[in-house]
């Protein structure tokens, strides 16, 4: 396997501008000749898929959801960055693609990141024009504000519901395409497989998740936007159907897997309770903009938080890191928040939580104020744990909330298949080991609405493609494959639930390969994840048939995948022994429990490419080089 | 630790579009006061996957934090059940107590099919976006954000109105089965906002037409939709949809 990255010669700044140009274009008469398949409707799912049936292309789209329009990427809450510099304090294209290569701990591309940086203030103005409602300034201009891991006001936001807005924007400009024919939209439908034909994806197997008819469909390329795999983990804050099937039958066919030990924990989440539990739930990382995160003082201080004074509170963010206080990026506030708990200071039921107050936020601004700002996020705060966030602390702690790492990418977003693209959290390009808030929005409009639209052109108008037809063995194999899978899940027969499997496999995760790992506990971790998934094989119970609507046979498919994603998970952890943004290998520390990394060694890319699962997963490791051409390496530091 | 309580469940059953549905009983001991509502749902199923009798039950749902849009399930013959402003998702135990009985049975409307138990087809929501619900424009040619300043306070009432999540509540509680809440918000969106100006006519016409040809009924200003929408979208949007519409078609220039 060869990893070429094909980033174009030039200056950092001129790149994409200059590739642009050398860019092959496909007539308009040609472009309806081409089918073009997007999996997963998302904000780059959704954009990329709005955007090439408007250049004319014949889209086929297809979500597992009801309707294009509940993809997960509707739950981001806290806003979109973009390099606009409307406040005028000082921002430009350069400082958000610094900030966003430092943030990611100088694990990305250089190229890539530059290239997000410089489409972000066309996706403003993309989305304005679609009618997003934007908050905006008493004067009709866009309001700003700030997000964790920058300082400067960069963000713009739709009060708490920034994703839903621009995911409606983007299924909006959808449907319109879908009314005027050229997008064939299929809903309810599971990719799960891809075709290759002569070395190029040629087309996928999909299951109706309705009827549970496998299904095959031809295209000229393929744009997997399938979001990431954190439901690894069990509990995140993922949708409960987020998964990584596509991506994970992709990787089986041949598309390496970058950086999979690449996880984000986000710092505010609210804190589980108990074990029905179904998944966590985030409070938007804006709230740190007001709120001021503190644990008792003493050890199994039981008092109410209201009733502890000042001076017996630690603000251990504030006193940490005074030049970015609790606006440090996410990665250093999940560490943190771990931290004090496991010295004993956690609040709650649990001790594994900490405090987010806006006491003095309140008083300074007034309820009114920090109401208009976070309203909706203290209203869900409150439905979900019975206490009143205006009246007391809130109790936060980390949570699994997104993957940096995904099917490796070159600079035109194709995968190590040709012809298989992938864009938004299912890749792994932009983010490095660490995203910073209000990225992630970003890149998927990015990648979708101004990426994909050139560079699936360029390869389509580039390349040899035969006539291939759904008839074809490939196809046929590919079905079978597909429905093999199914009927061995509904085969074994067993006696344990789907969903306990999952539950043990995310305890192993969250406590072996979650906010820091070690070599020993790594090494478990794969032992574990191994007799579970042999155990699972031998014991699951998958109740239901295949040809009729059956929500715990999706799942078992799911959990299958995850049970052989996870080993890859724990092996990439082990293998890179160095920290490095959210990758925190407790043998790689400061004396102040800041991450190490080893850019003499580790400074590059693991793509791993499937061998073989029999027992063990056996992957081999790829490495892509990452060149520092512009940028100069220094330690994280936000003290 | 939390109380724990048990309940009793009536829920609908129905294997298939074609099949006859039906009322079955349950009973969930060990119910905790912080689980949700469809986790109420995971325990019972993983109840009824253990004995091996019966399938699971069937029920939609995704992101269960009150956004997707996803969840849908009538409550003792409430949308999203008894609380305001609140997802079936949202929902929590601690508003039920010992020995209660609850009927669960999915959101009912001749353009809502049933697929399976409580899932039903919204697909006539999509049909009407897509008979207009958008703002034309094309990727990469739009002007600068800031070049066409919006009123802060008609940017936040069409926001007010862009929140519906499209869960068909609405649709659910209304005696007629209208969607007149669901589309009347997304014309108050964007035919407030100057990008959705040029439209404006052809966009109301369009969807209200659609909205008829999928088999919602008419509204008959019950306001049960306003009642039961989980975003507290107001029902001035279904007058403004109506406003606009009787001067699209009276003028004849749509």
């Amino acid at each position: 396997m060869k990893l070429d990255s094909k980033v174009p010669e030039g200056p950092l700044e001129q790149k994409w501008s200059n590739h642009l140009q050398d860019i092959k274009l496909v007539a308009p008469n040609n472009k309806r000749k081409h089918d073009i398949i997007v999996v997963g409707t998302g904000l780059a799912g959704g954009s990329a898929a709005a955007s090439l049936a408007e250049l004319g292309y014949n889209v086929k789209s297809f979500c597992i959801q009801d309707s294009a329009r509940r993809a997960h990427s509707i739950a981001a809450q806290g806003g979109i960055n973009a390099a606009k510099n409307y406040p005028n304090d000082g921002d430009t294209i350069w400082r958000l693609f610094y900030d966003t290569i430092k943030g990611g701990d100088y694990r990305s591309r250089e190229s890539n990141t530059y290239r997000l940086a410089e489409i972000s203030n066309e996706i403003i103005d993309q989305a304005v024009a679609q009618g997003v409602p934007f908050a905006r300034e008493y004067g009709g201009l866009l309001a700003n504000r700030s997000f964790g891991g920058a300082q400067v006001s960069r963000t713009f936001y739709a009060r708490g519901q920034t994703g839903q807005q621009l995911l409606l924007g983007a299924y909006q400009a959808m449907m319109r395409q879908v009314h005027e024919g050229n997008i064939e939209m299929h809903t309810r439908h599971e990719m799960l497989d891809l075709v290759i034909v002569d070395g190029k994806a040629r087309g996928i197997v999909t299951r109706d998740l309705v009827s549970g008819e496998i299904q095959r469909w031809m295209a000229d390329a393929v744009v997997l936007a399938s979001g990431g795999y954190g439901n690894a983990f069990y509990l995140s804050t993922n949708a409960k159907n987020s998964n990584v099937t596509a991506a994970w039958r992709c990787h089986k066919r041949g598309a390496a897997f970058a950086n999979p030990c690449y996880v984000q924990i986000h710092p505010t989440c609210i804190p589980v309770s108990g074990d029905y539990q179904s998944k966590l739930t985030l409070m938007s990382e804006s709230l740190r903009n007001d709120g001021r995160v503190w644990v008792p003082e003493k050890k199994g201080d039981d008092r109410h938080p209201n009733d502890i004074p000042d001076e017996e509170r630690y603000y251990y963010l504030e006193e940490k890191y005074p030049a970015f206080g609790n606006l440090v990026p996410r990665d250093v506030a999940s560490r943190n928040a771990k931290i004090v708990c496991d010295e004993g200071m956690g609040v709650g039921p649990t001790g594994r939580a900490v405090y987010l107050d806006f006491r003095d936020a309140i008083e300074r601004e007034g309820r009114q104020s920090i109401s208009e700002k976070y309203g909706n996020l203290f209203e869900m705060y409150e439905n979900i744990t019975g206490d009143n966030p205006y009246e007391e602390p809130m109790r936060i702690f980390p949570a699994v909330h997104y993957t940096m790492g995904g099917l490796w990418v070159d600079y035109n977003l194709m995968s190590t298949i040709p012809g298989l693209f992938v864009a938004g959290e299912a890749n792994f390009s932009d983010h490095g080991a660490n995203r910073l808030g209000a990225s992630a929005l970003m890149q998927g409009l990015s990648d979708g609405y101004f990426i994909i639209p050139y560079t699936v052109g360029n390869y389509i108008a580039d390349t040899e493609l035969g006539e291939v037809d759904t008839k074809h063995e490939a196809f046929d194999e590919a079905a079978q494959n597909a429905q093999g899978h199914i009927d061995k899940l509904l085969n074994v027969q067993g006696d344990k639930s789907v969903i306990e499997y999952h539950r043990e496999l995310g305890q192993i995760m969250w406590d072996k390969v979650g906010i820091s790992r070690n070599e020993e506990g790594l090494k478990k971790a794969i032992k574990e994840i191994r007799s579970l998934r042999e155990d699972f094989w031998q014991n699951v119970r998958v109740p239901g048939e295949a040809a009729n609507y059956n929500k715990y046979l999706e799942f078992a498919g799911r959990v299958a995948d995850f049970l052989e994603l996870g080993e890859l998970m724990a092996e990439d952890a082990l293998h890179r022994d160095e920290s490095a943004g959210c990758h925190l290998r407790e043998e790689h520390q400061s004396e102040e429990g800041e991450a190490l990394r080893n850019d003499e060694e580790y400074s590059y890319v693991a793509a791993w490419e499937f061998k073989d699962v029999n027992g063990e997963l056996r992957e081999q490791l790829h490495k892509e080089n990452l060149e520092f051409e512009f940028v100069e390496l220094k330690q994280r530091s936000y003290k | 630790m939390a109380d724990t309580f048990t309940i009793h469940l009536k829920i609908w059953r129905q294997a298939g579009p074609d099949e006859p549905g039906r009322l079955v009983d349950y009973t969930l001991n060990n119910v905790n006061e912080h689980m949700s509502f469809l986790e109420m749902l995971d325990v019972l199923n993983e109840q009824i996957v253990a004995k091996g009798e019966e399938e699971p039950i069937e029920f939609d749902y995704d992101c269960r934090e009150g956004i997707c849009g996803s969840c849908n399930l009538m409550i003792n013959g409430r949308a999203h059940g008894p609380k305001a402003l609140t997802c079936t998702c949202q929902l929590h135990m601690r508003n039920y107590s010992e020995g209660d009985t609850i009927v669960v049975e999915p959101f009912r409307a001749q353009a809502f099919p049933v697929i399976k138990d409580l899932v039903v087809d919204r697909s006539a929501f999509d049909r009407i976006i897509e008979a207009g619900g958008y703002v034309s424009v094309k990727t990469g040619s739009a002007p600068d954000a800031n070049s066409i300043p919006i009123d802060k306070s008609v940017a936040d009432t069409a926001f007010d109105y862009a929140t519906c999540i499209g869960c068909g509540a609405c649709v659910a509680a209304c005696p007629n089965s209208s969607a007149s809440l669901f589309t009347g918000a997304k014309l108050s969106h964007l035919n407030r906002l100057p990008q959705g100006e040029p439209e404006r006519k052809k966009r109301t016409v369009a969807m209200v037409e659609q909205m008829e040809e999928e088999g919602f009924g008419d509204c008959s200003n019950f306001a049960e939709c306003e009642a039961v929408c989980p975003k507290g979208i107001s029902i001035s949007a279904i007058a403004e949809m109506r406003r606009n519409y009787m001067k699209a078609t009276f003028a004849n220039e749509a």
